[in-house]
């Protein structure tokens, strides 16, 4: 059971890759900042694992390395999005 | 709740994957930043119900010094420390993937806390896992710190070298591999893990530190591929699809980019990552010939009166514009010119600055249209028929020797064509060589005229002198 569910995780990666490949071939330069930097706030979704060290019952390492890790995955997932959303403000067609 | 949880994490994903998409075109881009905003909150929703939480304080207090910090970093960065800011940023994400895969570690030793060092059974697919996140949360991490540093310029920018570089990353490299298989066959060897963790933060500096200012895009996007591919490993530690699936998605985009940057250089990344142009560029240039002839100048009044006279310009915009942040002063050189009727567009070079799509972002805060930018090979054909191209602080970029001269280090690279308009005026502060550390032809030929000064103060003062007119 655990071989398979592990099997199931690469599966759901390497077709993860391919979409990602298939997204973002046709982006336009101008765009290259504002991608770059919002696919970099969903690289934060570390978070997910740093609430489940940080949320943990008794008070230990790990609860430590949890909460520098909440820190820092919130510092990129909020500075990420509003970053990207005031770049994106400002461009303008014509 | 298990499957509650669980479809929150898959219409997450699949926010994600539409805020990509929408990315990918400048009329949807806002929407996409929100679908992934808000799948990104349907996910830390979501973890928070899970059996695993059972305290809050920590969350709660770590997600209001975290979102205070990005508040302020997102509304205070000025749009020339972009660069820098999306290295940060990166940083944060691949150091949070290096902390949540050591306490990962912790949690699964059965002796926790005590007694850590008895001998206990992990799978295979976890302690690979585990190591992985370590290796590219860690390199990311001071990685990106470093190229921040650069950026910010409180690393040199230029290209370090350091006694026996090359074999020294290998060794460390090697390091990690062999006992990182160690942990895999005992995996209660706790200082192992450590000093595996501590190897690869070293590891990010070491690869980074000798990277140049020019070569910051490939850098940066490299960066943000591995700060993707570390969510990933962290997913696969925690057995999480999501991390994996959002992971996975950043880590093709920041592999694409890197492509694309590679390409724009005519490098290898093996190339970039080693450092090897600059190099090539000083031991080639002094073998090779320099260019000679006369140099022709021209001033501001000239400059002015010369514009007063044309009918298509086109403006191609380098580091040098962003150093001197003279993106508003070109604004208005825009708006008189065409206020006179002239055509006036933007080539921009798919490298030029220090991150993919800088310019544009420069350009866009200066409140000018991005229908206005042409990439490379969209204006490249149009040279020929233009009156008049003025280059801000760019050079290797419009360097002719890239298309003839075999011997040049930068010889094919693709380039902006600005020698095949009628006039082309380059604005730069001196005639310094350009990153590749090599002169530019360019500069002596029939057609160019040399337009000294600053950029702001230099573009300032044709606006100035064009309304005197």
């Amino acid at each position: 059971m655990e071989e398979y569910m592990f099997l199931m995780h690469v599966y759901v990666f390497a077709l993860a890759i391919f979409v990602g490949f298939e997204l973002i071939t046709k982006v336009p330069p101008t765009l290259h900042t504002p991608l770059m930097s919002g696919s970099n706030a969903i690289s934060g979704i570390t978070i997910v694992g740093a609430i489940l060290s940080a949320g943990l019952e008794q008070f230990t390492i790990s609860t430590i390395l949890g909460l520098i890790a909440v820190i820092f995955a919130m510092i990129n997932v909020v500075g990420g999005f509003l970053v990207t959303d005031r770049m994106l403000k400002m461009f303008k067609k014509k | 709740m298990r499957i509650a949880i669980e479809i929150t994490y898959l219409i997450s994903s699949t926010l994600f994957i539409f805020g990509i998409k929408f990315l990918g075109s400048p009329k949807t881009a806002r929407k996409g930043n929100l679908y992934a905003a808000v799948g990104m909150f349907l996910a830390i929703a979501a973890t928070l119900f899970d059996q695993q939480v059972l305290t809050f304080q920590w969350i709660i207090i770590g997600s209001i010094i975290g979102s205070l910090i990005g508040i302020v970093l997102a509304l205070k960065t000025p749009m020339t420390g972009m660069p820098q800011m999306v290295g940060m940023l990166n940083g944060f994400g691949g150091g949070a993937s290096t902390l949540v895969a050591l306490s990962e570690y912790f949690k699964k030793n059965p002796n926790y806390p005590v007694e850590m060092n008895l001998p206990f059974n992990l799978p295979v697919n976890e302690s690979i896992a585990i190591i992985l996140s370590l290796l590219i949360g860690g390199v990311t991490f001071t990685g990106s710190m470093i190229a921040f540093g650069k950026l910010q310029g409180i690393v040199t920018g230029k290209v370090v070298k350091y006694p026996l570089q090359h074999p020294l990353n290998a060794l460390l490299v090697l390091f990690v591999l062999v006992a990182g298989a160690y942990v895999v066959i005992n995996p209660s060897m706790m200082n192992i893990v450590i000093l595996i963790t501590i190897v690869s933060l070293v590891l990010g500096v070491l690869l980074v530190l000798p990277i140049g200012g020019a070569d910051m895009p490939v850098a940066i996007s490299l960066l943000n591929s591995y700060s993707g591919l570390a969510g990933s490993t962290t997913g696969f530690v925690l057995g999480n699809n999501e991390l994996i699936i959002a992971g996975a998605l950043v880590g093709a985009s920041g592999i694409i980019l890197t492509n694309i940057m590679c390409r724009a250089m005519n490098r290898s990344l093996m190339n970039v990552v080693l450092g090897g142009w600059a190099n090539a560029g000083a031991a080639t240039s002094a073998s090779t010939t320099s260019p000679k002839g006369d140099v022709k100048s021209i001033d501001a009044e000239e400059l002015a009166m010369l514009l007063d006279s044309v009918s298509s310009v086109i403006i191609v915009p380098g580091y040098g514009m962003a150093v001197g942040q003279a993106q508003h002063a070109v604004r208005d050189l825009v708006n008189l010119l065409e206020k006179k009727g002239v055509k006036v567009r933007f080539a921009i070079h798919p490298v030029a600055g220090r991150m993919p799509g800088h310019m544009n972002v420069l350009l866009a805060e200066a409140q000018i249209p991005y229908d206005k930018l042409l990439a490379m090979e969209d204006i490249n054909d149009d040279f020929p028929n233009t009156d008049v191209v003025i280059v801000i602080g760019a050079n290797d970029v419009v360097n002719p020797a890239a298309r003839h001269d075999k011997n040049s280090p930068i010889y094919g690279m693709p380039i902006l064509n600005v020698d095949y308009a009628k006039t082309v005026i380059i604005n730069k502060r001196s005639m310094n060589v350009g990153y590749a550390g090599i002169d530019n032809e360019l500069f002596f030929y029939p057609n160019a005229l040399m337009y000294f000064g600053d950029s702001k103060e230099a573009i300032s003062k044709l606006v100035n002198e064009i309304k005197n007119l």
